[in-house]
Formats: C-alpha cells, structure tokens, sequence
C-alpha cells in the first residue's frame, strides 16, 4: 500500500514534482522522493510519462461479495412533506445510472405524513419507493434517519445510495457508511457508472476547487455519494410510470438521543455573492441601470447571484455588498459571468479564482478575456438578451 | 533588513502582525469613519497578553523591555495608528507606577493592567499646558487622609475608557516645577467626570476626552513617590515612551510603503505598470530608505534603554522625532504616488497620513524634541570643555 | 468538562493557483494551516471551559509534521494534545481516519463533548465527523451556530439548515461539528505560544491505539482515489465564434456539458 518510484525508470525530470497536489514528491540524487506526506492519490501515477512510479493496490483485505448487491437507490429528502427538488435530480441521475447497469431504481422516503407523495417519486422515475412515515420522524434526526436507511441497505443490499449534498443529506448519510463500513464520497458533481464491474466513479472537485478527484468504492458496496445541488439534471415527470410502494415500519430502539425543540426558517432575499455557486456580475461598460437589470434576470434564470465592479457601484446601481474586487469581496464560485467589465486587476483579483469564467466584452482586447474559459466579444446587452432567453429553455 | 531579533521577540512580532491583519485591517475604516472606540480589539490584545509585555513578571506580567514594546506598537500601526495610540496610551500611563510607584501601588494596580483589565491614561496636557508642561493648573490639596483634585486636564487618551490615570497635579504653586505631584486616580472616584470626546482629524479609533476634577477626592496611598517629584516622574514617564512613538512612526510609513507599492505593480498608465518609471522607483527607495534608517534608530535607541542606560532624553527624542518626521512625509508620498485612488477612502493611505501628522505633535511636539536634543548637546560640549 | 477538539492540518487552499500552461498546482509557498473551521471549533472549546471550567484536548492523525497544528491549538489555549502518527495511517479516507481518531478518542477516556469544524478545506467532505460519532457509538449534530446551553449530561444548540436554523437538544457526550457563524476566533496567546514552542508532542502509533490494521490507511480505505486531474483549464481561453445565437448555443452546450447550467 504505497507509491514507489522505479528509481532505474525515473528520468529526474521533475514532472511528478509540480503535479503533486500535497507536495509530498522531493528530488534526491536527481531522482523522484516520496515523502510521508503521501496520501497516495496517485496523481504521479498518471503524470510520469515514463511509467516510472507505481502504486501497489495489494489493498483492502477480503472483498464482500459484490455480486449480492443491486439497483440503485436515491435518498428522496423532502421539507416539511414536499419534496426536495435535490431529489428529483437524483432521480433523474439515478434512472441513467439503473439504466445502464440494467437494475431498478427506489426511493427511500422518510417523514410524517409523507406517505400520499410516495407515488409522485414513481411519476419522477422509481420503480420501488421505500416510505418510513411515522410521527417520530416528523423533523430530521440523524438517528432516526440513518436507522431507517441502514435497516432497508441491510436487507436488501443495493449496488449505490445517493442523497443530495444537503445539510441533512451530508449530515446523517456518513453514519450510514460509517455502520455499513462502505465508502462515501462528498459532493459529487460527475457521477459514471462502469457497467461491468458496477463501479461507479464519482467526480468531485477537492482541494477548495483547484483539482478535481474520480473516486471508485473498488471493494464495498452499497457504493454511497452525496451529489451538489443544482448540477444534475432533473427527472420528468411522467404519471403514466407504475411502481411498488413499500411501508416501512419505524421502531425506535433505544432512548432518543437528539430531538429538534423547533424550527425556523429564514431564507433571505439576498444571496451572500460569497457562497454563490453561479455569478452574474456587471460593469460599467453596461452602460446603464436598466441593462443592469439583465443582470439580475439572468442570475434568476440561472439560480445564481448578481455581483458589480466597483465603476458599477460608484454609478448606484447596485449597493457595495455586491461589489468584487481588491475593495470588495473575494469569489470563486462554479460559474462567473463577467459582462462589460474591462478587467482591472483590481477586479480580477477578487474573481480570479472562479473555476469557469465567461467574458462579454466589446473590446477584444479587453483584459478580462485573459482570464476568461470562455469570451464572448460583442453587445453586452444584445448577448444578455440573447443568453436569458436560452438559458431558459436550457434549463426548461 | 535583519534585526538579529531573537526568536522570542519574532513570536511577539508575529503575534502583533496577526492581530493587525486578523483584527484590525477589517475593521479600521469603520472605526476611523465612525470615531468608534475598538474595544474588541482591545480585548483580543489582552488575551494575546501584549499588555503583560510591559509589566515585570512579578506583577503577573512577562518582564519585557522597550524594544519587545517598540516591535508591538510597529506592527499595531501598521495597521492603525488610532488602535496603537490607544495601546500605547496605556504603557504611557503605566509608566509612573512602573518607575516611581511604591510596592503597594504595583501590587494593587499592575496585575489588573497585565490582564488587560484596567486600560490606563496619562493626564498631564491642559489647556495652558501644552508643550510648556510648567503651566499646569490642576491642583491637588491634602486634607486628612485624602488628596482633594480640582481642575481640568485637556486631550486625554483613553479618557473615558480607561479604568486608571496617572495625573499631574500641583501640590504647592510656591515651588513652582518643584510644585508638581503625581496621582493615580481610578475610573468612577466622585468628584472625576469626563468632557466630551474630541473630533479629531487622525487615530480617530481612539478616544480623547477632557478629565474634569471636581472635588475629587483620592486617598492620600495614591500619590506617587514623593510631593514635588511630578515633572520629574512626567519627565521620565515621557523619556521612556517616546521611543514607542517612534516605532508608530516606523510602523505607519511601513504600512503605507506595502499598500502604495502593491496598488503601483498593478496600476497601468501609458500602457505600463507605474512601477517601470523611474519617477515612482526614486520615490519608493527614498521612503524605503528612511522608514528603515527610523526603524534603525527605534531598535537601536530601544536597545540602548534595555541595556539599563540611565541618561535617554537625547536619544529617545531622536527616535521619536526622526520616526515621526519619516512617517509624515512617506505617507504623503505613498498617497503621492497612489494619486486620486490614495485621496479616497477607499484605500488606507489617506488615513495613514492623517493619522501620521498626530505622531509629529503628541507626547512633545517635534519642536520640543529638537529642544530637548539641541540642549542636550551644548550641555555636553559645556561639560566637556 | 473535558472537551475533545478534532484538528487538522491541511495546506492554504486559498493561496493555491493553477500554471495555466501545465495545467497543475503551483504550490510554492503555500503554507500548511490549521484548517479555518477547527479555528472555530478550538474557539467553542475555549469559551466552553471559560464558562464550565475543564480541560481541552486537541486530537490531530497526520505526518509528524502534523504536530504544528496541535502547537498551534496550544497557542490558543488548549491544555493536551494527542498526535496520531504512523506510516500505517497513510491514504486512509474518512472512514479508516474516522476509524482512527475513535480509537484514539477511546484511549483517551472519559470526555464530554467532542468539537471539529464542519469540514476541512482541502478534501472538503465533512464526513469525518459523522462517521466518528457512530464509531463512538455517540450522538452527532452537524453545523452548530450556537450552543445555547449546556446542563448536565444535555446541551441545547441551534443547528444551521438549508431554509433555516433548529434548535437541537442533545444528549451528551456528543460529537458536534462547528459553522463559522458560531464564534469569532482569538488570536494565540504570547504565554501559549511560547507553552508551545517548547512542547513536545508524542505520536501514538496505530499499535498504541490497539487499531485492527484491516481498518486502518489505504488497506482500511473503502474509498481509493482513481484520478485526479485539473478543473477546466484557464489560459486556454476560447473565443466564440459566429453571430449572436451561434455564440450563446455554443456557450450554452458548452456549459451544459460541464454541468454547470
């Protein structure tokens, strides 16, 4: 269980060096060094061209019978009896990962009063829905949840569980994989099913988002992920689709260890641009207010939240708590839309860091398309029109 | 530059430097804007145990000498002048019980101050008594057991925050200077008020009030030394912090020499960063230059106290004054140099400069230092005739 | 009470950036930090024992190296710490390093209340936690913003949701995992830091915890990373082409590909 370096192989070229994310590789007599700093993520592996550094998968002992376990299974989370739109997206990824691996596709439902929506988890793609419902089970107890589940994985050994990376879904499926002694892996934004083994390599990004890692449970099953909102598309609904409902009695063993005294909900209006995953941000190059307003209609479109340049702020059209930059708030969500912004680094230095940038600028010589994945060189407000009108059928 | 600081003293200056950065970087707009006094601040300073710096270990605190301290204030104004005045402040008040004060007075009042429980405030400038301390008119009269306080002393630091003051007060007007007594007098005795806070145009972080002495009464344990030793104990109270001054001064100018050239690499104007023109090279190296001929000094004149020097005046009030002159004139150049962004708020550097221009003219004005240095100087060449 | 604080020493991810022409880390001068959530977690502790009177223990597994984040858990007040050490350990996931630290835990003996932050920021899965609170057989409750109180053998905290917040009793000993809204972290101390200077931090290897070595590192890892490589790489930017409508669909099947829309 190690990476070794074939030290006749290894040329000293260093390659391995700058690739390693953990900074464990060091040069000794111009060959290749692992450190203990090693977590064995393999990313030399696959970098040296010369084949010159292995790692020894002689890993994990006696392998469970992989074979007894099938058909994949999506926690469905619901609030308050409906359900969570995370859920119909794990029901759309799931119904392709069961299509492709030929197995059926249940949903494990669990609340009070919930019973009577079991039958729209079928209209939005499960063939089995397994619903606990009991007053005990009224608010999320990371107890009680992970009892439910890990009883029905027991019994009926599926292949995969998915949940959404919630906080309900991150906070009680580790203790499911912590008591089936089976791998869990975070915040999936990928999910690929190998249709042979059945192992399913679960894309996410690590590293505060500067690498992203494939992970596979080689030798446990049931294989578990939590999956990002938002990234998977959702299931349709078809009413027309039949399915097994099956009732779940809910036995409390042992004394109650945590209970939910209350709840409160308190959803603001204002999205903090800091923990937005999509960002639609503007400059002065908008020219005016009213194109400002584009802004805002495409962050409804996509879900995400409008951010400004300081130019933009200095003209009031949109308050200082939108502002990016050196004078601003630092960003680095999934997608950040840069629309007639030049691209002062005093800008760039708060946004740099987002991992896809889309630049729509006028001026092709703009700086912001040295930071941009994407440009877009053009009418900012003709494109904005043009790409809310897209996106919104994109995104039905 | 290395100072061949020695590994502890780099622990205090990195603990002071993630204060500055964690603490006060965030939020010293606001409090300049605001005129708001950073008591969380202060809190977290206590806990990091920089008030203990300055206090013996038998006191409860760690026994450190002026340079640990010079070190501490550098990092502090690095950041904000206003919240370093106001730790400095305390050091400045402390500084009579430090060196003159009796067993009792150390044992009662410096645990408290190493804890960072009592903030303390030096009183000594009133309204005819600026830069010719002789004009004090505050008095002080013994009745019984009890001093009785009556006067008005003006522009106090930490006035109304403080929980202690070191207070200058004449005892007997016929002696003239040797009239002078100095007093502790804590927060909430009857008799001691607060004025108003002051407006001010720099270290608006810190609070300066008017101490305004009615009748108040003080129990005749807190004098301190002996009546009449008041403008000697000033004197020395003033001699020992001067250098801390300094050190603001080389704090401040380092500050703003590390904002004006980060917003130069990036500011591009005839189609380059402003760095590449000479014009802003020549300016950066001078400012450089001086901020570390300042900070040479501070350390050097730190030094020279810790080593137990007894005879400072001359050099103390040529730390305080080279370091104060320096960080004027580097703050102005790095708002020079960052042109109309270093004139808005939105940047430091402004600040810095208002901030820089109180170091010229608080705990003796640089013309007094110049006093003080000069007279010096011709008494030694009298001396040595 | 004895309160148990998980830390862990992770590299600055926020300093780390990508050579746009080799696509890989560039990781030069990016320090090792303690993770900024456990800041929260050592800061809860703290304020625990200020309030509670006890003792807090600072609980790492890493390299020797490891060491600097309990130094720094001194620094801010921590009383003891306990290092987990051993080459057995390396290429655990969360469930053989949640397997290790409940041995360690167990070791350690009687406590009340163990505290870690939500997550770490460089694997960011926080599941650490969780699973060590089941290891423990323990109660667990994820984000808490605020311990509103703590009476005897309970503890009433409020726990941050997606639409809200609930508010939570809880049984103790209890593991809790720690937001950012909770507190507001102190600088280290002049007294702690040079208590921590001259510390020495003993390892406890995987045989000192008596650990099963079918559980433990890469072997006791259900999880095996197969590939890492780099998010879509900047610098190659890509100008789009062709009229308006030609330029959104690209840009819009480009995005959908990547599912980022």
């Amino acid at each position: 269980m190690s990476v070794k370096v074939k030290p006749d192989t290894c040329t000293g070229c260093e390659t391995c060096v700058s690739v390693c994310p953990f900074g464990a590789i060091e040069m000794k007599d111009g060959k290749a060094f692992i450190t203990d700093a090693c977590t064995l993520c393999g990313a030399c592996v696959e970098a040296c061209e010369f084949k010159a550094i292995e790692k020894d998968v002689e890993q994990a002992g006696p392998a469970k019978d992989l074979s007894a376990y099938k058909g994949v299974w999506v926690f469905a989370e619901q609030h308050k009896g409906e359900i969570a739109s995370v859920s119909l997206e794990l029901l759309g990824e799931g119904r392709k990962l069961a299509d492709k691996r030929g197995s059926k596709l249940s949903a494990v439902f669990i609340g009070a009063g919930i019973k009577g929506k079991s039958k729209d988890l079928i209209a939005y793609g499960a063939d089995i829905v397994y619903v606990a419902d009991d007053q005990a089970l009224k608010d999320f107890n990371d107890d009680s949840y992970a009892a439910v589940l890990t009883t029905l994985a027991y019994q009926h050994k599926p292949e995969i569980i998915l949940a959404g990376a919630t906080a309900i879904g991150r906070s009680f499926f580790p203790k499911v994989a912590s008591t089936l002694y089976t791998g869990l892996t975070a915040d999936c934004t990928v999910l690929d099913i190998d249709t042979v083994t059945g192992h399913l390599h679960q894309t996410r990004p690590a590293f505060g988002g500067n690498i992203m890692a494939t992970i596979v449970t080689p030798n446990h099953r049931p294989q578990m992920a939590t999956v990002r909102h938002k990234v998977m598309k959702p299931a349709q609904r078809d009413d027309s689709r039949k399915g097994e409902i099956v009732e779940v009695k809910f036995a409390q063993s042992g004394a109650v260890r945590t209970k939910v005294l209350k709840t409160i909900d308190e959803l603001t209006e204002t999205v903090n641009i800091c923990e937005a995953d999509i960002i639609v941000a503007g400059g002065r190059g908008l020219g005016s207010q009213k194109n400002f307003l584009l802004l805002e209609e495409l962050a409804k479109v996509l879900g995400g939240a409008v951010a400004a340049t300081r130019g933009a702020v200095d003209e009031g059209w949109i308050p200082y708590s939108h502002q990016v930059g050196q004078t601003g708030k630092t960003v680095c969500p999934k997608l950040y839309i840069a629309a007639g912004i030049s691209g002062a680094i005093q800008h760039v230095a708060g946004m740099q860091s987002s991992e896809t940038i889309i630049a729509i600028n006028k001026d092709p010589d703009a700086p912001i398309f040295n930071v941009a994945t994407y440009g877009i060189v053009g009418d900012v407000t003709e494109i904005l029109t043009a790409m809310i009108k897209k996106f919104k059928e994109v995104r039905g | 530059m290395d100072y061949l600081l020695t590994e502890e003293q780099i622990m205090i200056r990195d603990l002071a430097r993630q204060i500055a950065v964690e603490k006060i970087v965030p939020v010293r707009a606001e409090l300049d804007e605001q005129n708001k006094f950073p008591r969380d601040i202060m809190k977290a300073i206590a806990q990091a145990d920089l008030y203990a710096l300055f206090i013996p270990e038998e006191y409860g605190g760690l026994g450190k000498k002026s340079l640990e301290l010079c070190i501490t204030v550098e990092e502090l104004s690095k950041a904000c002048v206003g919240v370093a005045t106001t730790y400095a402040s305390s050091a400045l008040g402390t500084y009579p019980i430090l060196l003159y004060g009796s067993e009792e007075q150390k044992k009662k009042f410096l645990p408290d101050v190493a804890t960072g429980k009592s903030l303390v405030a030096f009183g000594l400038t009133e309204a005819n008594a600026g830069s010719d301390a002789s004009g004090i008119q505050t008095t002080a009269k013994l009745e019984g057991n009890e001093y009785v306080l009556n006067g008005t002393k003006q522009w106090i630091t930490n006035g109304g925050e403080a929980e202690l003051y070191t207070i200058i007060a004449i005892t007997d007007k016929s002696k003239g200077p040797r009239g002078a007594s100095a007093f502790i007098v804590e927060k909430g005795t009857p008799g001691f008020t607060f004025g108003k806070k002051e407006n001010k145009m720099g270290i608006r972080a810190s609070s300066t009030t008017e101490l305004i002495f009615n009748d108040c009464r003080i129990p005749k344990e807190n004098l301190i030394s002996k009546q009449g030793m008041g403008f000697i104990i000033a004197m020395k109270t003033l001699d020992s912090s001067r250098t801390g001054v300094g050190a603001m001064g080389v704090g401040v100018a380092q500050g703003a020499i590390d904002e004006a050239i980060s917003f130069a690499k990036n500011r591009v104007q005839f189609g380059q960063p402003i760095t590449s023109f000479q014009a802003i090279q020549h300016m950066f190296a001078d400012m450089q230059t001086q901020t570390e001929a300042a900070r040479s000094l501070v350390y050097s004149v730190a030094r020279y106290i810790d080593s137990g020097a007894k005879d400072f005046s001359r050099a103390s009030a040529m730390a305080k004054l080279f370091g104060t002159d320096v960080s004027m004139k580097v703050t102005t150049d790095a708002v020079q140099i960052m042109g109309g962004s270093g004139y808005m708020k939105e940047y430091p550097v402004e600040k810095m400069m208002r901030d820089a221009k109180i170091l010229q003219i608080f705990e003796g004005a640089n013309q007094i230092q110049r006093n003080v240095i000069a007279l010096d100087m011709i008494r030694e060449a009298t001396r040595a005739k | 009470m004895h309160i148990i604080v998980l830390v862990k020493q992770v590299p600055d991810t926020s300093e780390v950036k990508i050579n746009r022409e080799t696509n890989t880390l560039i990781r030069d001068g990016v320090p090792s930090i303690i993770n900024p959530y456990d800041r929260y977690a050592i800061e809860e502790a703290l304020r625990l024992r200020e309030k509670h009177g006890g003792k807090v223990t600072a609980v790492t597994m890493g390299p020797p190296q490891a060491a600097e984040a309990l130094k720094e858990a001194v620094s801010l007040g921590a009383d003891d710490v306990v290092l987990l050490s051993d080459r057995a350990f390396a290429g655990a996931d969360t469930w053989a390093t949640s397997y290790a630290l409940s041995q360690g835990i167990r070791k350690i003996g009687d406590f009340d209340l163990v505290i870690a932050g939500k997550q770490a920021i460089d694997g960011d899965t926080a599941q650490v936690g969780p699973e060590t609170a089941d290891m423990l057989g323990i109660p667990f409750v994820a984000y808490i913003r605020k311990i509103e109180r703590v009476e005897g053998k309970k503890m009433v905290a409020e726990r941050l949701m997606d639409e809200g917040y609930d508010v939570v009793e809880t049984s103790l000993p209890a593991l809790i995992t720690v937001v950012k809204e909770i507190n507001e972290p102190r600088v280290p101390s002049l007294k702690g830091k040079m208590k921590a200077k001259s510390l020495k931090v003993t390892a406890w290897t995987a045989a000192d915890i008596g650990s099963d070595e079918n559980k433990i590192g890469l072997r006791g890892s259900p999880t095996q990373v197969v590939r890492i490589f780099p998010p879509t790489p900047r610098g190659q930017r890509e100008i789009l082409s062709g009229n308006v409508e030609e330029q959104v669909a690209s840009l819009a099947k480009k995005l959908k590909e990547q599912s980022l829309i």
